[in-house]
């Protein structure tokens, strides 16, 4: 017995390793996350119950994008993709470029259904346009150093433009600067902190994601009205914008904020969470969520307790939309629309031919509201599919995404 | 019975705690939920049990569940009559791991650790790349039932673990248990008095592989589908058997108390939510018990061993 004792202690650090390990894949939150939860808790006790403003919150930026969600975007109006907001156009004169193109890519990772349907829908628009004969991509797979070394082999690769949807914000910059001094380069989703990209693209962004909820159940909800907010992770600039939006929405209401709880992004995490609130709190007349991927597992936690589901904040994600359906709820969808991922491509076409783009190419951010619900609504496409692909014309559509022809 | 005590107390200890923060815990409805939420992770702990008494690790059940999970998704792709046959494809599935898992650390004689951690990685590097980040299909209503749904006010899962235990604890009292237990005890002695050492440890690989395949019908009927379901599961598993007193290395330990460690440790998780402490904290509890229980556990049985050596 005492000969097996070493091994059984390697074994335990090992293991502990391991499990320090695991966590580590969710790279950019888990170091916050052990600091920044039992802040919210303490905070929790004041105000409208939900705690401090976010670090990441900008006031001026926050003014900005709600503004920007009643402006009318510039272009045609069948095609959002091809829209903006506010454009400042820039001269591309200096890369025109005749004859096929060779476009690259350096995606920062395919990792979840939004990057799929996004990533699919890149490609059928690359397979649109005959102009372009070569399209190299590289998937970064979620980690900052691939990018890097990515960005720098795509320049030995005789790339006439180079589109970038970096992992994280400040690491990428250096590596895309780098690029940007010998190529064209195109920046989509989050950001990098140069503007020395042709054209930076995104949609509104997560302000105006938050805000568009949390009004949605400042205005559904009565006063007093008790709302449970359930965020993903602390510590990412996309997901802290959106609640801190949501924060200073409900912090004007009367409603009264009962949690603020990380999910993980795990179903049966939120699940379990919510369950727990209901038992809690009895009943709850309202969700928020900054991500409505488990906005399902969300609604699941009010059937299954017997109630009532409550007025909901999801996304445009099949499942949630197909329950909000068939439950006829009262909820709103706002989105972070796949469709930016048809612009880069757009755009580089537009650099290499020398037509002038916005520098800032912001993309309109609809929501899903009632009475848009149905054209939305697409029973013949898998429960995880984004309905704001914009993808419905591609050619390959619907089966590339995994639908079904209906 | 002695061994099983400790863990009883502590459990007993945070279930008042857990009532005290909530009183609704104390009706059948708000009990039974926590149950059904432990369930899946105290029959994953009663098949690791089988494997650690017998000297061995399985650390590929995490994963495992992943991979059924996302299986039964894709196969079933909401069509109510493949049930069925899904549900006995993963059964198979399960025990199909266990099998190459057994085979590979008795005859190939590779460490189980490694068998096992290079078995999670392949199958979480399967599954991404049959997916590729994002699970494809949907579970059908009666698959979801077993997770989901209740007979009258008693939750299936609750009745599925009450099966699993029962058969657990036979199984642990019949001929294979002591088996079982006299191979993790000393595999040399247990061959020379005419055990089948590597039979009896190839089953009880086998058995953890179909406890995953349960634990991962009952947690993709509760939350639906998702990549992430299985994550970490293999180390909850670990350290819910550590808890309940079961030796590493083997030869030691009782499935009641493997059981109740993972009871304990849903139970240390839920007075954590109820008292606001994150999620994140709850790796650190994890560590902290593992390392804490096997020193506990070493500290306890030295005098005795020098005694008898």
């Amino acid at each position: 017995m005492p000969r097996r004792r070493p091994f059984t202690g390697l074994v335990m650090i090992s293991a502990v390793l391991l499990a320090a390990g695991c966590t580590s894949d969710k790279p950019t939150t888990t170091a916050q996350s052990s600091a920044a939860p039992s802040a919210s808790a303490s905070a929790s006790e004041q105000g409208a119950g939900t705690g401090e403003q976010s670090k990441f919150f900008v006031q001026a930026d926050h003014d900005a994008q709600l503004a920007m969600r009643t402006t009318t975007p510039q272009g045609p109006a069948d095609k959002p993709w091809e829209q903006a907001i506010d454009p400042q156009m820039v001269s591309t004169e200096k890369y025109k470029k005749s004859g096929n193109y060779h476009l690259c890519f350096s995606n920062a990772a395919i990792n979840n259904p939004w990057r799929q349907v996004g990533w699919k829908t890149m490609q059928a628009e690359v397979a649109q346009h005959k102009e372009i004969t070569k399209f190299t991509a590289l998937d970064a797979e979620g980690k900052d150093d691939k990018q890097i070394s990515d960005i720098a082999e795509l320049q030995g690769k005789g790339c006439d433009a180079l589109i970038v949807s970096p992992n994280t914000t400040a690491t990428l910059t250096p590596a895309v600067e780098a690029a940007c001094g010998k190529i064209p380069v195109i920046v989509f989703d989050r950001g990098v902190e140069t503007d020395c990209p042709v054209t930076f693209i995104n949609p509104i962004g997560g302000y105006a994601f938050g805000a568009d909820g949390a009004e949605f159940l400042a205005e559904k909800v009565p006063a007093g009205g008790k709302v449970l907010a359930l965020r993903i992770l602390p510590g990412v600039d996309v997901l802290e914008t959106r609640w801190s939006a949501a924060k200073v929405a409900f912090d004007k209401s009367q409603l009264d904020i009962v949690g603020v709880e990380f999910t993980d992004g795990d179903a049966a995490k939120t699940k379990s969470i919510v369950s727990d609130y209901i038992q809690r709190e009895g009943k709850i007349d309202g969700v928020w969520m900054d991500a409505g991927a488990t906005a399902v597992a969300a609604i699941e936690a009010f059937e299954d307790a017997g109630q009532p589901v409550p007025a909901f904040v999801g996304e445009d994600q099949q499942d949630f939309l197909q329950k909000w359906k068939g439950g006829n709820l009262t909820a709103v969808a706002p989105t972070y629309p796949t469709y930016q991922w048809r612009t880069p491509i757009i755009a580089a076409l537009k650099i290499l031919k020398g037509e002038e783009v916005p520098k800032q190419w912001k993309l309109p951010q609809p929501k899903i509201t009632a009475e848009s619900l149905d054209t939305y609504l697409q029973p013949n496409m898998p429960p995880l599919h984004y309905a704001l692909c914009g993808c419905e014309t591609l050619p390959g559509f619907p089966e590339n995404w995994g639908g079904k022809k209906s | 019975m002695k061994r099983t005590l400790p863990i009883l107390v502590v459990l007993a200890v945070l279930l008042v705690a857990i009532a005290a923060a909530n009183p609704l815990f104390l009706e059948p409805a708000g009990f039974l939920a926590f149950v059904k939420r432990a369930a899946p992770l105290v029959i994953l702990a009663a098949g690791q049990y089988f494997v650690i008494v017998s000297g061995e690790f399985d650390l590929s059940v995490g994963s495992l569940v992943t991979v059924e999970v996302v299986v039964a998704a894709r196969l079933i792709d909401g069509d109510e009559s493949a049930t069925w046959p899904v549900l006995a494809l993963l059964i198979l599935l399960g025990l199909l791991v266990g099998l190459i898992n057994g085979v590979v650390t008795t005859g190939l004689r590779v460490p189980s650790f490694i068998t096992t951690l290079g078995m999670m990685l392949i199958l979480s590097g399967a599954v991404f790349l049959w997916t590729g980040g994002a699970p494809r299909g949907a579970l059908s209503e009666a698959f979801r039932a077993f997770g989901r749904g209740s007979l009258g006010p008693v939750p299936w899962s609750v009745l599925v673990l009450l099966a699993v235990a029962g058969s657990a604890v036979m199984l642990t009292r019949s001929d294979f248990g002591k088996r079982l237990m006299a191979t993790g005890d000393n595999e040399r002695a247990a061959a020379l008095s005419g055990i089948a050492v590597n039979r009896t440890r190839i089953l009880a690989f086998v058995i953890s592989g179909l406890a995953a395949a349960v634990a991962a019908i009952l947690l993709g009927g509760f939350a639906g589908v998702s990549a992430q379901v299985g994550q970490g599961l293999e180390f909850s598993a670990i350290t819910a058997v550590v808890l309940g007193g079961v030796a590493l290395g083997g030869g030691r330990g009782s499935v009641v108390a493997a059981m109740a460690g993972a009871l304990t440790l849903e139970a240390l998780f839920t007075l954590l939510n109820l008292y606001g402490i994150s999620g994140a904290l709850e790796y650190t509890v994890q560590g902290v018990i593992i390392i804490a229980a096997v020193a506990a556990g070493a500290l306890s049985f030295r005098p005795r061993l020098r005694a008898t050596t």
